[in-house]
């Protein structure tokens, strides 16, 4: 690390200036896929914040134990034996969200969020700043993830977290709910629309 | 007139740089350009100026559509006047029905779209563009009469941002706007965009017309796709009009038939084509191609029928005849901005927009129409394809070059 950046940098940046998937572009896939409603998108955001921060620790613990050849398996390991956990833990307590998220808890595993900030960060950084990296941008995942599932899920289905938002006499009056918000395709635009209003308001992050 | 361009003129200098309604600008460039000549000319070298500019040929594409309105209009009122099991068919009362059914739709259309044009332009201090002219006329046409009017509004103001504006405005759009439009509502209102409910207008208009409950009436093409018709003869008695009548041929071309506004009749399709063909404003390569690929579909879904395809069953004539076909080939595939810019791209790409929207027709019973699915598809591939025709053809001319040395 040329210039030191303070831990208050280090939990804060990827909320906004550094979001992972606003300002980087990772995790597309997954937040396509859980966030047609609030609550799936709600407690996928909370298992990556959890894999995450702890993958985060255990790899910046043993860091100087990894042989640099064989360290992307180590990390895969250790991300994967902690996904198993929280899935197993989303099927005792949380059974019916676990069904929606389906393959899509398993898949974390695969979130390029998780490997990018295995790789840049916590390889080279001590546990601690590492804990704050990695609950800062698990964090700036779900902010995303919410956002979205907020705007599908009102304009998708009227409800709110599986509560009815858009009163019965707005029906009456002939609205109808919009389909294309529950299809993948739509998530797609809603999160461009998220990147579109975050870049007015940050001119810097504008590409020339 | 002449009052008209001295009003305008007195306008002027309020808009001009420092006047009043500077603001405004775009609006007053937009309405001047629209009625006169614009004034300006080029100042410095020599231009070679055609007049058959933008605006010109946008207004050609609204003559050539004007028989499929009026004709809109009429069946809009036949449909209605059959439902309500009439005897007699008042010509002058069904055209106003029609246009009073019609009317809400235009104006909503075209307040939503051009009113996003005038306003980007304004914050892009940009001249006022003219391509909503037709899109705007586009929109009524391929929806069903009874789609509710919020619905036209909030489909019509996420394609003009999101497929026209996001990619810079009229000439870059990537794909058809009024198509995106109508797509937009197929997925997103299913129930108010298909089935048997939507396609003949039931309510009063100023007192004519009787409000008609429960009225169901498919399309011709759904009828097939849910008949679950296991031989030819099946497949043609499923197809009834709304008083329980066999629809013929002759019907189906000249579109005395349930569908979407303005593209049920083959013949006033024609004449529109005839117009753009003449003009050279459509590419006949196009065109052309398009109803040869239908052809080419019908021909092999029809030699290979199956009872779990009931729309393989159909004749080649009727599958060209029926649903937007014939007026996707005209009116959405030739579109300039979005189609191919090689001859031999235009071949090929109107080839497979006629393949490809019998194809989803016929072996989709979920999606009875699929000439808006087939263009939108093939305007993603048309750069594509030109790229590849391009490449070809400096590969064939270095191989050339080679053996001359």
């Amino acid at each position: 690390m040329a210039d030191k950046i303070s831990n208050k940098q280090i939990f804060f940046n990827p909320f906004s200036k550094d979001n992972p998937v606003i300002v980087q572009v990772l995790g597309i896939c997954s937040c396509l896929a859980v966030t047609a409603k609030l609550e799936p998108a709600l407690v996928m955001g909370i298992s990556v914040i959890a894999v995450l921060a702890f993958s985060n620790v255990i790899i910046s613990l043993i860091r100087n134990t990894i042989p640099t050849n064989i360290r992307i398996i180590v990390q895969l390991v250790v991300v994967a034996a902690l996904v198993i956990v929280v899935n197993q833990l989303l099927l005792a307590y949380a059974y019916d969200v676990s069904k929606q998220l389906s393959v899509f808890i398993g898949l974390i595993i695969t979130n390029c969020i998780l490997m990018g900030r295995l790789e840049a960060f916590a390889m080279g950084n001590k546990p601690w700043p590492s804990f704050l990296d990695g609950v800062g941008n698990g964090i700036g995942y779900a902010l995303i993830l919410v956002i979205v599932g907020f705007f599908r899920e009102l304009l998708g289905s009227g409800t709110l977290m599986g509560f009815q938002v858009i009163p019965q006499c707005a029906y009456d009056a002939g609205y109808v709910n919009n389909g294309l918000m529950i299809l993948p395709p739509m998530a797609l635009i809603v999160v461009a629309c998220v990147i579109w209003a975050h870049r007015s308001i940050n001119k810097d992050l504008q590409e020339k | 007139m002449k009052a008209l361009k001295k009003l305008m003129d007195k306008a002027r200098p309020s808009f001009e740089e420092g006047g009043k309604l500077h603001a405004f600008r775009s609006v007053y460039d937009g309405i001047d350009t629209f009625l006169f000549t614009p004034n300006e000319t080029s100042r410095s070298g020599v231009h070679i100026h055609d007049s058959m500019d933008s605006k010109r040929t946008m207004i050609i594409v609204i003559i050539a559509l004007i028989p499929c309105l009026l004709f809109g209009m009429y069946n809009a009122g036949y449909q209605h006047w059959l439902a309500a099991g009439a005897d007699t068919f008042p010509f002058w009362e069904l055209m106003l029905y029609g246009f009073l059914a019609v009317l809400p739709r235009l104006v909503v259309a075209y307040v939503v779209g051009l009113g996003i044009e005038f306003i980007v332009a304004q914050w892009r201090k940009e001249e006022i563009q003219e391509g909503f002219l037709v899109t705007g006329i586009l929109i009524p046409m391929i929806c069903p009469i009874e789609t509710p009017l919020w619905m036209i509004a909030v489909a019509t103001a996420f394609s003009v941002i999101f497929v026209k504006e996001v990619f810079g405005g009229t000439g870059y759009n990537i794909f058809n706007v009024a198509l995106v439009t109508r797509a937009f509502l197929f997925f997103a209102y299913p129930a108010q965009m298909s089935g048997d409910k939507v396609f003949v207008a039931s309510g009063k208009m100023l007192g004519l017309g009787e409000g008609i409950d429960g009225l169901t009436c498919a399309t011709p093409l759904g009828q097939v796709a849910t008949s679950g018709a296991s031989n030819a003869a099946e497949v043609a008695s499923a197809m009834t009009d709304i008083a329980g009548d066999p629809v013929s041929l002759w019907h189906m071309f000249l579109g005395l038939i349930p569908g979407s506004f303005g593209e049920t009749s083959t013949l006033c399709i024609l004449v529109g084509a005839l117009i753009l063909l003449l003009t050279g404003i459509a590419s006949w390569r196009i065109v052309l191609s398009v109803f040869a690929g239908g052809a080419v579909m019908s021909l092999i879904a029809h030699w290979c029928a199956t009872p779990t395809y009931p729309a393989s069953f159909l004749s080649v004539g009727e599958q060209l005849c029926l649903g937007g076909f014939a007026f996707a080939a005209v009116f959405m595939a030739p579109d300039p901005v979005t189609s191919c810019r090689t001859n031999t791209g235009k071949y090929i790409y109107g080839f497979l927009v006629g393949v490809i929207a019998i194809l989803i027709r016929t072996y989709n019973n979920g999606y009875p129409e699929g000439a808006m699915l087939a263009v939108l598809l093939m305007n993603a591939l048309a750069p594509l394809i030109d790229y590849c025709v391009v490449e070809a053809n400096i590969r064939r001319r270095l191989s050339r070059s080679k053996v001359a040395e």
